[in-house]
């Protein structure tokens, strides 16, 4: 029987790359993440892991140490945070295209200018494109379950791309909430022994990694991208089986109260809880607003969301990034032209909070709310703006 | 759904406190947050620390605005924060003070319940240092009843090994103590 404990979400995801039986874990700390691999390095240290732990000096290390080890065969996990996801943004390319199936945790923070350790999603936006499959968790139990799906997402020969599992920096990494563990033994049910298709061995020398010529690099990014774009009913079918084996049932997209919704709200990560009791406390005022979240980002999930979106007359997305100079945050202008053509066009307002730690109340979803409600009722608004901002 | 802010300097373990507190009432099959106010550790510096506890699934990450129960571990806090911000109308301060309840009220103009101990004298006594986080739980449990005092021992045992009895027996003190 799974163990239901009260711990801190860092140390369950630490735990789970554990139960993973993970053979190589190569990070640099950083906070938020720290947590996640001091507890894996004592994990190691213990004997409770029996890992190899490569205390790097660099992220842009970390990563490099990653891929190899990947590349040799070996079940690989890191974790790291803003300026450290940042600083592996060259190598993040290079794992998808070696087919290195690593699994990362993102503590989801800030990045600097001004600096800022707290949370928001500045981190990943910035690293949407880098050929990842990305999955987003709302608490503790989903970090640790959706950690266990990634390496069998990730491992399968189907796929064997890298995936990173993102979890809100302090709003969610440092909160201690029950979740139900899965041993070790619970695990191995779901998630078989990795078998590499083929590994960097000096005794049959294989080579990765060799210049893409104008001949084959398109070809090379194509590849990429269809096995990006197929994986996503690798991701659907292992949480069904996910399911099957320990009763907890995932999807790519999570809808709550949607139906007869006039409105509905559109968010990512930790907050969709508030936002929930947000969407509550409209309908006891009267105001029909469902909510839709995003578990899975890369691949886009397109279809299951147009489905979500039918009858739904107008959408408010929550960005927790800020786009330079574009049209609005990257969640929105993405929804948006998801939506472009579809047969009910919903009217699309976009609005960017939680920026830098700035807490995220459930009065803040309401003012967003009724901010595209009266927009909607008048035809237009602004493309996207900023809420809570002071200006005085 | 019970929500608490503890009130304390950064070193005297107001983040620990309520961590022990919200694994107590999880281990008794309830619903529980703990979570510290996020940022860097500043030893000394006035910090403040919250916990969610609930029967039902807690669907809410805002900090906490509103606090049914506001401990303050180190009496000092009182004159430089008002620890009584946004408490709800019968909320309750749990407050470790050596003084009488008529000097404290008149001191700091708190109108709010309260529950008084002397943590500070029962933490020296018993664990031979002035850190009340642990013993002030046991005047936190007296005055709300949010968990069985039994269901601290094992948490108490998990973060303080070979000093968890000392603690769990200063909690106790505070806990016949409180008044």
């Amino acid at each position: 029987m799974p163990k239901r404990v009260g711990i801190e979400v860092s140390l369950a995801a630490s735990e789970a790359a554990c139960a993973a039986d993970t053979d190589v874990v190569a990070a640099y700390p950083i906070t938020p993440q720290t947590h996640i691999v001091e507890h894996l390095s004592e994990l190691v240290a213990d004997g409770k892991l029996d890992a190899e732990f490569v205390p790097v000096e660099s992220e842009h290390s970390a990563m490099s140490v990653c891929v190899g080890s990947s590349a040799a065969g070996a079940r690989t996990f890191t974790a790291t945070s803003s300026q450290g996801l940042a600083l592996m943004h060259e190598i993040l390319f290079i794992a998808p295209a070696l087919r290195t199936p690593i699994v990362m945790v993102v503590a989801n923070r800030a990045l600097s200018g001004p600096i800022s350790i707290w949370n928001d999603h500045s981190d990943i936006m910035a690293e949407r494109d880098v050929g990842w499959i990305q999955t987003f968790a709302e608490n503790g139990q989903e970090v640790f379950d959706l950690i266990i799906h990634a390496f069998r997402v990730a491992e399968d020969p189907e796929v064997l791309l890298p995936i990173m599992v993102n979890l809100d920096g302090f709003t969610l990494s440092h909160v201690i909430e029950p979740i139900e563990m899965l041993s070790a033994s619970e695990v191995k049910r779901y998630l078989k022994p990795y078998k590499p298709q083929m590994v960097l061995d000096p005794k049959k020398p294989v080579t990765m990694g060799p210049v893409g010529m104008p001949e084959v690099y398109t070809e090379a990014k194509r590849q990429i991208e269809a096995l990006l774009q197929g994986s996503k009913k690798v991701v659907v079918k292992a949480w069904k089986e996910f399911a099957k084996h320990y009763g907890r049932t995932y999807k790519p997209i999570e809808t709550y109260r949607m139906k007869g919704a006039e409105v509905v709200l559109l968010t990512m990560g930790s907050v969709s809880e508030t936002a929930m009791t947000a969407v509550d406390r409209m309908w006891d005022k009267g105001m029909r607003v469902g909510l839709l979240r995003f578990r899975l980002w890369r691949p886009f999930p397109l279809q299951e969301f147009r489905r979500a979106m039918r009858g739904v007359k107008v959408l408010a997305v929550m960005d927790r990034a800020i786009s330079y100079g574009g049209l609005g945050g990257p969640v929105f202008t993405e929804v948006r032209s998801a939506l472009y053509g579809t047969f009910e066009q919903p009217q699309v307002f976009g609005f960017v909070a939680g920026l830098g730690g700035r807490d995220i109340t459930v009065d803040m979803f309401e003012e967003m709310v009724k901010k595209a409600i009266r927009y909607a009722k008048r035809g237009k608004g602004p493309t996207y703006e900023m809420i809570g901002v002071r200006e005085r | 759904m019970i929500e608490i802010r503890v009130h304390g300097r950064g070193g005297q373990g107001a983040v620990t406190s309520t961590e022990l507190i919200a694994i107590a009432a999880i281990n008794e099959g309830k619903y529980a947050q703990a979570f510290p106010s996020f940022g860097p550790e500043r030893r000394g510096a006035p910090v403040m620390s919250f916990a969610r506890i609930s029967d039902a699934p807690i669907r809410t990450r805002e900090k906490v605005y509103k606090p049914d129960i506001v401990m303050v571990l180190d009496p000092t806090i009182l004159s430089i924060v008002d620890v009584t911000a946004g408490l709800k109308k019968d909320g309750m301060v749990i407050l470790n003070t050596a003084k009488e309840e008529g000097e404290v009220r008149k001191a700091f103009g708190i109108k709010a319940k309260m529950a008084l101990v002397d943590a500070t004298g029962i933490a020296v006594k018993h664990l031979g240092r002035p850190i009340t986080n642990t013993t002030m739980l046991g005047a936190l449990i007296k005055a709300s009843g949010v968990v069985n005092i039994k269901s601290m021992k094992a948490p108490l045992q998990d973060r303080f090994g070979r000093i968890a009895e000392k603690n769990f027996n200063a909690m106790n003190v505070a806990y016949k103590q409180t008044a």
